[in-house]
C-alpha cells in the first residue's frame, strides 16, 4: 500500500469495463489473488481474468456447514468468506526460513530471503482487513520482525470489497471490524447489479482508478451502494458480547463449560487453520540424504495439536479441555495483553469449518452465564 | 521496582533476522552428573565472539541441523569472553544427538534471548537462590556475578535439591563458592550410603533457613514447576511478598522471539516476556493446571 490520501471521490465503474482491472494490475507488476471456485468452495487463489471469479455463485453457511448455491443474478462478489484467508499469501502455510550447509569449516548458516511476487489482493472483506491489521501487530510491531511476512505485506496491493450480504455465521458487527471497509485498502468496491461504486484510499489506488473508465457516481448509485452495504449489516444475526471479555475469560479458567466443550471438540485444528489471525507455527528440518544441506521450513501449527506444548518429555496441555481453553482465551482474552487488540474479527470461519459446529459466541455466552 | 527486567532490545541485525544462527565450535565437553554435560561453545566468527554478551538467566537456541533446535540457558560466567558454557541434560532427540557429538564439531547458536535475573535489585539485600536439579544451571551465571561483587550484597544462600547425592550438579564448585561467601545448603530426595546431609524436598531447606530477614531478601528460584510452586508457597509463608520472588519458567520455546506461539502461558510468551518472571506477574496463572 502507498500513502493514504484523504478527500476521495467515489466513482462508478460499469460491469463490462471492470474486466480491465486485471490487465491494469498485471501491467503494474502484480499477481492477482482473488476468490475463485475450487473443490466446491470459494477459495483465494491466483486469478487472471474476470472469468476466474465465482460469478453467479453464493455460499450458504452455518456452524459446521458450507454449501455453494447458484444465485439468480450475475454478481461477482455475492458471497462472504470461505475457508481461505489472505493469511495464506502473507504468512504462507509452508515457508523456507533458513538453511545450513556443511563445509570444511563446519556448519554454516544463512537465512532465506525469498523474493515473493507483488500480490494484488482482489476482494478483501472488512473483517479480513481487520485480520491483516492484527497480524501486522503480531509480525511487525514487536522487537523482532517476521521478514517473510514483511516482504509480502509491504508490496501487496489491497482491493477491498464491501459485503452486501452476511452469512448466519458472521458477527463482525460485534467485533467492530465490519461489514463496511473503512481503512487498510488501496481501493474499495461496492457491487451493484450493473457495476461498482469505487473509492480510492491511497495514491496508488487513485492511479488505478484513473486508469479505469469510471464516471462520477450519481446520487442514485451512491444510495444504492449504501443500501447494499446496509443489507449486510441488517442480515447479521449472530452476536458476541465483548464486554470485559478479557477479564471474563481469565477469571473463569476453571469454568465447567470447558469440560462441556471438550466433550464436543475433536481437537482437529480446523478452526486455527481457517482463522485469519492464528499465527502459530513450527519449523521442520528438511535434510538432504548426505546430511550436508538442511533447510528449515516453517509450517502452520496449531495449539490443538497434542505435541504443540511439548516440554521436557511431556505436554503442558495434554487434554482437549486445556487446548480449547488455550485457543479461546488466547483469541479473545490474552491477545489483548499481547497485542493490544482482540484476536477475533468475527468472520465466522471457525464456526463454519468446525466439523461439529462449535460456536465460540455460544461458548462465551455460556461462560458469561447467559442463556444460549 | 519493575515487574520484570525487560529483555534488552535486540541489535538491528538480530531483530531483522531472528532465524540467523551463528556457527559455534564445541571446545569442551565436561561430564557433570549422570546424563548431564556442560558444553563450552566458541563462536567461529571473531567479531561475533567479541560482541556477544548475555545477562544471567538468559537463554540461547542451540541448533543441530537435521535434528532440531533447543532452548538452553547459559550457565557460564557472563565475564567469560572465550567460550560459553551450556549445561544440558539428555531428554529428547536434539539433546541425544548433541550427546553423540565430539569436541571440535560445530553447531548453530541463536541468542541470547529473554529476561534475566534482577541482580541490580539484589544490591544491599540478602539473596536466597533456590534450585532443583538442573535448575541450578540457569542460576550459575547469577552466582558468578553475585560472588564477583560479593561485598555489594547481604547474605547469600544457595538452597539446592537433587534427586540423590550423585546428581548434585556442580558439586565440585561448592567449596569454591563457600569460600567466596555463599552458604551452600543441599538436600536430596533419596539418600545413599555415605550421605550425611539433609533428605527431603528443597522447601525444607527454606523452612529451616536461619538468619532470614523477610523484609530485605530477594529469592531467585529455578527448577521443575512443581518444585517452584512449593518453594513460592514456603517463601510466602516465611514472609516474603510476591514482589521479592523471581522464578525462571520453561515452556516449548521454538522461535525464541514471540512469533511461533508455542511457549505461551496465559498472556505471557515465556521466550520474550520470560523466562525470568517476578512472581506477582505469574501468581494468577501459575496454579492453573494445563494452562
Amino acid at each position: 500500500m502507498t500513502a493514504t490520501i484523504s478527500n476521495t471521490q467515489e466513482r462508478f465503474l460499469s460491469k463490462p469495463t471492470f474486466a480491465r482491472i486485471f490487465e491494469i494490475l498485471q501491467r503494474r507488476g502484480y499477481q492477482v489473488i482473488g476468490p475463485t471456485l475450487d473443490q466446491e468452495a470459494i477459495v483465494y487463489d491466483r486469478i487472471d481474468s474476470i472469468e476466474d471469479l465465482p460469478r453467479g455463485w453464493t455460499d450458504e453457511q452455518e456452524p459446521g456447514r458450507y454449501r455453494l448455491e447458484k444465485r439468480d443474478d450475475d454478481s461477482l462478489f455475492g458471497y462472504v468468506v470461505g475457508p481461505h484467508s489472505w493469511k495464506r499469501f502473507l504468512f504462507p502455510p509452508t515457508a523456507k526460513l533458513a538453511e545450513a550447509n556443511k563445509t570444511e569449516a563446519g556448519w554454516q548458516f544463512q537465512t532465506s530471503d525469498d523474493d515473493p511476487p507483488n500480490y494484488a489482493f482482489l476482494g478483501v472483506r472488512a473483517c479480513e482487513l481487520a485480520a491483516m491489521r492484527i497480524q501486522d501487530r503480531v509480525f511487525l510491531a514487536g522487537p523482532y520482525v517476521d521478514a517473510n511476512y514483511q516482504r509480502r505485506r509491504t508490496s501487496a496491493l489491497v482491493i477491498a470489497v464491501n459485503c452486501t450480504q452476511a452469512a448466519s455465521t458472521c458477527f463482525c458487527t460485534s467485533m467492530g471490524s465490519g461489514p463496511a471497509c473503512t481503512s487498510g485498502f488501496d481501493l474499495a468496491l461496492t457491487e451493484l447489479p450493473d457495476g461498482f461504486v469505487l473509492e480510492a484510499a491511497t495514491s496508488e489506488g487513485e492511479e488505478i482508478l484513473a486508469e479505469l473508465e469510471t464516471a462520477e457516481a450519481s446520487i442514485e448509485q451512491l444510495q444504492s451502494a449504501q443500501v447494499a452495504r446496509q443489507r449486510a449489516v441488517d442480515q447479521i444475526e449472530r452476536h458476541l458480547d465483548t464486554t470485559d471479555i478479557r477479564d471474563l475469560l481469565l477469571s473463569n479458567l476453571e469454568h465447567p463449560r470447558w469440560d462441556d466443550v471438550a466433550e464436543r471438540c475433536l481437537s482437529c485444528t480446523n478452526c486455527t487453520m481457517v482463522c485469519p489471525t492464528c499465527f502459530c507455527s513450527s519449523v521442520e528440518e528438511v535434510s538432504d540424504l548426505a546430511h550436508e544441506r538442511v533447510e528449515r521450513v516453517r509450517h502452520w501449527d496449531s495449539c490443538f495439536n497434542i505435541d504443540f506444548s511439548y516440554v521436557n518429555g511431556g505436554n503442558a496441555r495434554d487434554d482437549i479441555r486445556s487446548r480449547y481453553r488455550q485457543w479461546l482465551t488466547h483469541k479473545l482474552s490474552s491477545w489483548h495483553d499481547q497485542f493490544g487488540t482482540s484476536g477475533c474479527v468475527g468472520c465466522g470461519r471457525c464456526l463454519t469449518w468446525c466439523p461439529v459446529g462449535i460456536d465460540l459466541t455460544e461458548e462465551v455466552a455460556a461462560i458469561r452465564g447467559d442463556t444460549s | 521496582m519493575s515487574t520484570s527486567p525487560a529483555a534488552p532490545t535486540p541489535p538491528a541485525h538480530a531483530a531483522a533476522h531472528p532465524w540467523l544462527a551463528q556457527t559455534v565450535t564445541i571446545r569442551e565437553i565436561r561430564p557433570e552428573v549422570e546424563g548431564v554435560a556442560t558444553y563450552g561453545l566458541e563462536f567461529q566468527d571473531e567479531a561475533v565472539r567479541a560482541a556477544y554478551r548475555f545477562a544471567p538467566g538468559q537463554f540461547n537456541m542451540l541448533y543441530l541441523p537435521g535434528a532440531g533446535e533447543i532452548a538452553i540457558s547459559v550457565s557460564d560466567d557472563p565475564e567469560n569472553r572465550s567460550s560459553c558454557a551450556h549445561t544440558i541434560r539428555v531428554v529428547g532427540n536434539v539433546t541425544r544427538t548433541l550427546a553423540a557429538m565430539q569436541v571440535g564439531e560445530t553447531l548453530g547458536l541463536r541468542g541470547p534471548f529473554g529476561t534475566s535475573w534482577p541482580l541490580s535489585e539484589c544490591i544491599g539485600r540478602d539473596v536466597v537462590l533456590v534450585a532443583g536439579g538442573i535448575g541450578l544451571a540457569p542460576l550459575r551465571p547469577a552466582i558468578y556475578t553475585l560472588l564477583r561483587d560479593r561485598r555489594q550484597f547481604g547474605r547469600i544462600n544457595l538452597l539446592f535439591g537433587a534427586r540423590s547425592p550423585d546428581t548434585l550438579l556442580y558439586a565440585d564448585q561448592f567449596d569454591d563458592w563457600s569460600q567466596q561467601g555463599m552458604i551452600v545448603h543441599t538436600t536430596v530426595d533419596r539418600s545413599a550410603p555415605g550421605w550425611m546431609g539433609s533428605v527431603g524436598a528443597v522447601t525444607i531447606l527454606l523452612e529451616r533457613l536461619h538468619s532470614f530477614d523477610p523484609r530485605n531478601t530477594v529469592l531467585l528460584c529455578c527448577g521443575p514447576e512443581v518444585m517452584m510452586k512449593f518453594t513460592v508457597m514456603t517463601a510466602l509463608h516465611r514472609g516474603l511478598s510476591p514482589e521479592q520472588i523471581w522464578v525462571s519458567m520453561e515452556r516449548n520455546m521454538q522461535c525464541a522471539v514471540g512469533l511461533c506461539g508455542h511457549c505461551q502461558l496465559g498472556p505471557e510468551f515465556i521466550c520474550k516476556d520470560g523466562p525470568v518472571f517476578r512472581y506477582d506477574r505469574l501468581a494468577p496463572i501459575m496454579d492453573v493446571e494445563g494452562l
